[in-house]
């Protein structure tokens, strides 16, 4: 009798045991998660990086077992660089049940469509860096990379210690990223009092820049600060050199990139600068996330692939830090937390997320030597 | 006042033709009222983009279709309309309508100002000056940051309020553009019946006899050019609190060759062609985005394949089509 | 004054891309009432055909830049004419241009989607050298664009006036009723004017790619300035145009020197309105009769 109950008890038990188990499996959905990006229109270079960026990350997770067991479903929405398009979009991912909102990359769509995640109650993480983004109340944003608020002030105090310049030229393209660039940097120069010799504006998509390089040859400075998209930067950095321009040219992340160094050849070398985010920084797993981007796509992810590995990643610690799906919890989560590569490998360096979604992590000095982007310091986070 | 005939698009035929028009319009908004039921806040949304798109389209058909004059400015009158109703709402805290209406005004008294010299020059060169000044309002909009939010544009435009009834929801704001709409439409239907209607199809179809049977060119030249152009604000004053934000990019010059595209598309003269138009420019691209980019060059391919097959666009072909049929059933076709 | 000099060659140079794709813009309206709103695209593509060449079929930059240029040439100069002008002239102007809109628009995303959406290298035949004259930095590749277009312009302009076939042309344009009646083949003339056409963009196209990057959305500012440059120029005549470019050229670079950069567009665009309205057959043109 004895044996007989343990009999019956272990199979009952056994039976139990694979229901517990078929079950969850039986009701395990995919997470949905709905990238709106540029993919067509002037950002379509930015945005395409980003999104292969968070292709990979997806690949990686689900191959790990995915998020707290449930397997990532990615969408991808082209906004086609409209902010009436990023809005649609953003209104249709959050109708069609995303966890959180990946992207815009571009400031301008992401000023315009943020209130939509925000009314949801959705967390939306985006790639772009205007400085006003984080600065109109709004908890459910959050940003992959540091804002232009805290780069300027940088490459200000870069400019006056190494460069030693006194009078500097500012090249900037006139969208929502190079005039917030520019809005950015002018304070921070009056700061330190460096005078602007040259404050040059260009248009989006310009392709000539031989009278904006005879402008800046012209005004005596002592260094140029260019800040522009990725091809106009190459445009102007090899109308620079024919027009014999001669000074130092100094930038934030995007000029010292490996795709404008491709497309300027010779004229990139000599570039110094800061950058956020970089393939070739001195942290083994942003090298190690190079190589694997190089593999798959066939070219160098700039530092937007980077925001968009770093998206995902961010999402998933969020969620297994709160144990659940809940979406406004996870953007509770992130606000104010710290995340290190101990807990979360995919986020690659330890990121510090402000109340307002701001970001505070080390950041790097680089110059460009040979066609190849080569850090030369490392700057430490502003509160560790 | 002297009455000028004119054989092709109205007389015996128009009557019939026209109160099917207006049956059209009375139907269609009965439809697109109950029409989003089903869909999300962005089907909704893609429908109340489709009729203000069509909005800014009536009015260049006016100018373009019905009294010939090729404007390439009317995402700039779009732009001026939008932008003066964001400001008007969010900066002075004025209500939508009046807003609405002093940005139909500003436009046809801007429109005033542009045709005067502008309506002087022979018909290619008209879309050469409306080129010019398209871009030179782009600038402008982009550049004066302290007035218009330059590239950072404006936001969290308000939707109207009106009769003590908020208008915020995607819904009941569509149920809005379609009485807005309809009213617009209506309003055109009834000046193109009047005999103002029947002198600009006149200038149309040969300005220098028109002008031999004492019909004042310079003046009706100049109020088509100024109607078309205050519909375009209309449609901007509705685009503002519709997608709630608004940059220059939506009413750069690409923008004016496209509302011309959908135009020549929908049928140009005919009253009901802009909605076809753009049903073609807005909602196409939608059902299209599957095939990922092609979809403007499927667009661009259509206009073309329709401009060889029937420049007079969709409902050209459809009146063709008509007209065939009542052939081969045997009835008499009318001339 | 040195530096006065650099803005004026730099907006020589400019203006002589300008003042090849008015030409051809020119041409074509004059011979077929063709308003081709798809000049500027006409600009970009060319490099992108020879860059698919060298790429995609493996071949020497030699090789692929004859091919793909040959390929714009025979697509985009008889196969415009064929497929898309002759159906359309019976329909009026009007419609003709609106489908040059909508050539343009499938030339750009055909060309971004087709090939690429990023601006890609385009090798030069000149070196990227800076000659140093007076003080000013001239760079070679301007000056041999400026060479270049000099050259083809000038070839143009003889082909017009002292060859058979090239007044042929000239009277197609000016009368095309009584040049069928003096016993010229008027369809072939205007068939050449495309073909011309074609090849001015080719050109102006491989002189430009190096320097500005072979993109897809290089069409668009192109495209405006040729017609401000056909427009200021004067429609009738060859040389109006080539001066219509290197005026607008200049006038852009002196622009960005000496009035502000965010405002640089606006002063091509308040001379064309000004052109127009003051003399509108251009500065070198010669006014045009009413027809009624």
């Amino acid at each position: 009798m004895n044996f007989c109950m343990t009999r019956c008890t272990s199979v009952i038990a056994a039976a139990m045991a694979c229901l517990a188990i078929a079950t969850p499996a039986i009701a395990q959905e995919k997470l949905k998660l709905i990238n709106v990006v540029e993919l067509s229109g002037a950002g379509a270079t930015a945005g395409t990086n980003w999104k292969n960026g968070i292709d990979l990350a997806v690949a990686d997770i689900n191959a790990k077992g995915g998020i707290l067991g449930r397997q990532i479903e990615i969408i991808h929405y082209d906004t086609q660089t409209n902010p009436g398009n990023t809005r649609a979009a953003v209104q249709r991912a959050i109708d069609e049940g995303t966890y959180a909102v990946l992207g815009p990359v571009f400031s301008g769509p992401i000023g315009a469509s943020m209130q939509i995640a925000q009314r949801a109650e959705i967390a939306q993480l985006v790639g772009g860096e205007a400085a006003g983004l984080t600065r109109q109340g709004n908890p459910y944003l959050f940003r992959t990379s540091l804002s232009q608020a805290a780069a300027m002030p940088k490459i200000a105090a870069y400019l006056q210690k190494e460069v030693k310049a006194k009078n500097i030229a500012v090249v900037w393209v006139n969208n929502d990223f190079g005039k917030g660039g520019r809005d950015a940097i002018l304070p921070e120069l009056a700061k330190l009092g460096i005078t602007v010799g040259a404050d040059v504006s260009t248009e989006q998509g310009q392709a000539d820049f031989a009278a904006d390089a005879i402008k800046v040859k012209n005004a005596n400075v002592d260094a140029v600060f260019v800040y522009l998209n990725e091809e106009e930067s190459a445009r102007f950095l090899s109308a620079a050199k024919q027009q014999g321009v001669g000074k130092p040219m100094i930038g934030e992340t995007t000029l010292l990139g490996s795709k404008v160094i491709s497309l300027a050849g010779d004229a990139a070398n000599g570039v110094r600068g800061h950058v956020g985010l970089s393939i070739d920084a001195p942290i083994p797993a942003f090298q190690e996330f190079g190589r694997k981007f190089q593999a798959n796509y066939n070219y160098a992810s700039d530092h937007n692939g980077l925001k968009g590995y770093m998206a995902v990643s961010m999402i998933k610690w969020g969620t297994e830090k709160q144990k659940s799906f809940d979406k406004k919890g996870l953007a509770d989560t992130l606000r104010g937390a710290t995340i290190r590569p101990s807990d979360e490998p995919g986020i690659m360096i330890t990121t510090k997320i402000e109340q307002n979604g701001d970001l505070d992590r080390e950041s790097f000095l680089a110059e460009v030597i040979d066609g190849k982007q080569i850090i030369k310091g490392t700057l430490p986070m502003l509160n560790p | 006042m002297s009455e000028v005939t004119v054989t092709q698009m109205s007389a015996p035929r128009s009557s019939m033709r026209i109160d099917g028009v207006l049956l059209a319009l009375f139907v269609g908004a009965v439809v697109l009222w109950f029409a989003p039921a089903n869909m999300g806040r962005y089907g909704t949304y893609v429908l109340s983009l489709w009729l203000v798109t069509s909005v800014a389209v009536m009015g260049l058909n006016l100018t373009l279709g019905i009294a010939g004059l090729k404007s390439l400015a009317q995402a700039a009158f779009m732009g001026i309309g939008a932008y003066t109703t964001a400001l008007l709402t969010t900066k002075v805290g004025m209500g939508w309508l009046p807003a609405f209406a002093i940005s139909g005004a500003l436009c046809f008294a801007v429109g005033l100002v542009l045709g005067f010299p502008a309506l002087r020059v022979k018909a290619h060169y008209l879309a050469f000056v409306t080129l010019a000044f398209s871009s030179l309002i782009w600038l402008v909009l982009r550049n004066e940051q302290w007035l218009t939010g330059g590239v950072f544009g404006l936001y969290n435009i308000p939707r109207p309020t009106l009769l003590g009834i908020r208008l915020d929801g995607a819904l009941v704001f569509h149920r809005f553009v379609v009485v807005v709409t309809l009213v617009l439409a209506l309003l055109l239907w009834w000046l193109i019946r009047s005999p103002w209607g029947r002198a600009f199809l006149a200038l149309r179809e040969n300005p220098v006899r028109a002008a031999s049977l004492g019909i004042n060119i310079r003046a009706y030249t100049l109020l088509a050019f100024a109607i078309g152009s205050s519909y375009a604000g209309f449609a901007g004053a509705l685009y503002a609190p519709l997608v709630e934000f608004i940059d220059p990019s939506p009413f750069a010059l690409s923008a004016s060759f496209f509302l011309l595209l959908m135009v020549v598309a929908g049928g140009s003269g005919y009253q009901l062609g802009p909605f076809v138009g753009a049903l073609l420019g807005v909602v196409l691209p939608e059902w299209l985005r599957f095939t990922g980019g092609l979809y403007l060059i499927i667009f661009a391919a259509i206009v073309i394949a329709l401009l060889i097959a029937c420049p007079q666009g969709v409902l050209g072909l459809m009146e063709r089509g008509w007209l065939a049929a009542k052939r081969l059933s045997g009835m008499s076709a009318k001339r | 004054m040195a530096e006065f000099i650099a803005y004026l060659i730099a907006g020589l140079a400019t203006g002589a891309i300008y003042a090849l794709a008015a030409i051809g813009f020119t041409l074509v309206w004059q011979t077929s009432q063709t308003i081709n709103f798809a000049q500027g695209e006409f600009v970009m593509l060319p490099a992108i055909f020879v860059l698919i060449a060298v790429k995609l079929l493996g071949l020497p930059i030699w090789a692929g830049a004859l091919i793909g240029i040959a390929a714009f040439i025979l697509l985009f100069g008889w196969g415009f004419k064929l497929l898309l002008v002759d159906p359309m002239i019976r329909h009026g102007v009007l419609p003709l241009a609106i489908a040059t809109m909508s050539l343009s628009i499938i030339m750009k995303e055909g060309a971004k989607d087709g090939y690429s959406a990023e601006a890609q290298k385009f090798p030069s035949l000149i070196p990227a050298e800076t000659l140093s004259f007076m003080g000013v930095s001239i760079s070679l590749q301007h000056i041999a664009i400026i060479g270049v277009a000099c050259i083809a312009i000038g070839g143009l302009q003889w082909f017009v006036t002292q060859t058979k076939i090239g007044r042929q042309m000239q009277a197609s344009a000016q009368n095309p009723g009584v040049a069928l009646i003096l016993g010229i083949p008027v369809a072939q003339m205007v068939l050449l004017t495309f073909l011309i056409n074609a090849a001015l963009a080719a050109l102006a196209s491989i002189l430009i790619s190096p320097i500005y990057l072979a993109k897809f959305s290089n069409g668009e500012v192109i495209g405006l300035f040729a017609f401000i440059a056909a427009i200021v120029g004067g429609f009738n005549q060859v040389r109006g145009a080539l001066a219509g470019g290197l005026i607008v050229g200049v006038i852009d670079s002196l622009a960005a020197a000496y009035i502000s950069t965010s405002y640089r567009l606006a002063v091509p665009l308040v001379l064309l309105v000004v052109i127009i309205l003051v003399k509108p057959e251009g500065l070198f043109g010669r006014p045009e009769e009413r027809r009624i």
